[in-house]
């Protein structure tokens, strides 16, 4: 499943994708997020499943734009700490 | 000192019933599906997977409460106790404050699921437009979600939005669709923001635009605006709308004249889909633990 987190606003598109048939839950991606915008829990949108996936936090959900500012390419990194330590490449993002 | 009582445009018929076919007491699993939302809290109770009775409520300033106010109205009459009920889940903005609920589940998987109930297993796009935001999922042949979007970060193309727009112009919320269908379409309002789509719609009504005209303006903004979701999402055919927005034919027929689909007339209250997912959710829990 394509679980998009994020919103659509006047200055342009912020949604995280994680890919839940590839993630792995190993968590990788929440240890490189320097804001805390990643956590492991079981799959919301399976509730029959007991499968552990990563997925954006609720706080962060409605502020993206904000929260993952510090990683976009004006800092000079090439692509997103949690997109680059993904090794089943399950992250995306839309900017 | 003079007081008036002003009639309430934007209040929606809440409404209950129960199934004369069916008696619980003959039922094996109970379950029940309670969708605390935004704007309305449904409670639906289904015997071994059958929708046996439900309430559709607006949703008060307490969140327990509306789950406690549906569940009482939708089995007033029925004599079936709420012990008696094996599995309830909560679903729904309020759905960690549902007090006799054994989980929460989240309202995009209930939706899925209920749509899929509603409108049968070829339903592959489900747009719901509920209370305060609005969600277009992917779903497979089970109901199962394959891919989500979300917006909830403002209330534009929302029944919220709706319910603005029915009390700016005074128009009843259940004529708002009806009277939106004008000959000639307008340049629709802002898409962005309900407070920006309102402050223009008073300047329309200023500059003489008729109250219909108005609201075609804005049927056209919010369809607009789901439409540019569920492009990003992809659209795939069956395609089917629940939420309360789905009974204003306004916005229906433009989002389906923009995006060239048809969706299937709801023969259930779509605003129910999130609490029937969440029942049918319950029996399947049910039958897991028994395995």
């Amino acid at each position: 499943m394509k679980a998009n987190y994020g919103y659509k606003d006047g200055s342009g598109e912020y949604y995280i994708t994680i890919d839940t048939e590839l993630c792995n839950g190993c968590a990788k991606c929440v240890e490189a997020c320097p804001e805390k915008v990643l956590e492991v829990s079981e799959n919301e949108l399976d509730p029959l499943v007991e499968d552990l996936v990563a997925r954006v936090t609720e706080e962060h959900r409605k502020k993206i734009k904000y929260s993952c500012a510090p990683c976009k390419p004006v800092t000079g990194r090439i692509e997103l700490l949690c997109v680059q330590i993904c090794d089943p490449g399950a992250l995306s993002h839309s900017w | 000192m003079v007081e008036s009582e002003k009639t309430e445009y934007w209040r929606w018929t809440e409404s209950r019933w129960t199934n004369p076919d069916l008696d619980w007491r003959n039922g094996d699993i109970i379950s029940a599906g309670v969708d605390v939302g935004s704007v309305s809290t449904q409670s639906v109770v289904m015997i071994d997977g059958q929708i046996y009775c439900y309430a559709n409520m607006r949703t008060g300033s307490d969140s327990p409460d509306s789950a406690n106010r549906s569940m009482k109205w939708a089995l007033e009459g029925t004599e079936l106790p709420l012990d008696k009920i094996e599995y309830t889940v909560g679903t729904g903005y309020g759905r960690v404050n549902v007090p006799f609920a054994q989980r929460a589940i989240t309202e995009i998987a209930c939706h899925a699921r209920g749509a899929n109930y509603m409108y049968g297993p070829t339903i592959r796009t489900v747009l719901d437009m509920g209370g305060q935001d609005c969600k277009a999922i992917r779903c497979d042949e089970r109901g199962k979600v394959t891919a989500f979007l979300m917006n909830d970060k403002c209330a534009a193309g929302t029944g919220r939005g709706m319910e603005v727009f029915a009390d700016l112009l005074q128009v009843h919320i259940n004529d708002v669709g009806k009277m939106s269908l004008v000959d000639e379409e307008p340049e629709p309002v802002s898409s962005t923001c309900v407070v920006f789509a309102k402050s223009e719609a008073v300047a329309l009504l200023r500059k003489g635009w008729s109250k219909e005209m108005v609201l075609a303006a804005y049927c056209g903004a919010m369809a607009h605006r789901v439409v540019t979701l569920l492009e990003r999402l992809g659209v795939e055919n069956d395609f089917a709308i629940t939420g309360g927005i789905a009974k204003n034919i306004g916005v229906v027929s433009r989002i389906e004249k923009e995006l060239k689909i048809t969706a299937p007339e709801p023969s259930i209250d779509p605003q129910l889909a999130g609490a029937i997912g969440g029942a049918l959710f319950g029996k399947a829990l049910v039958e897991k633990s028994r395995k």
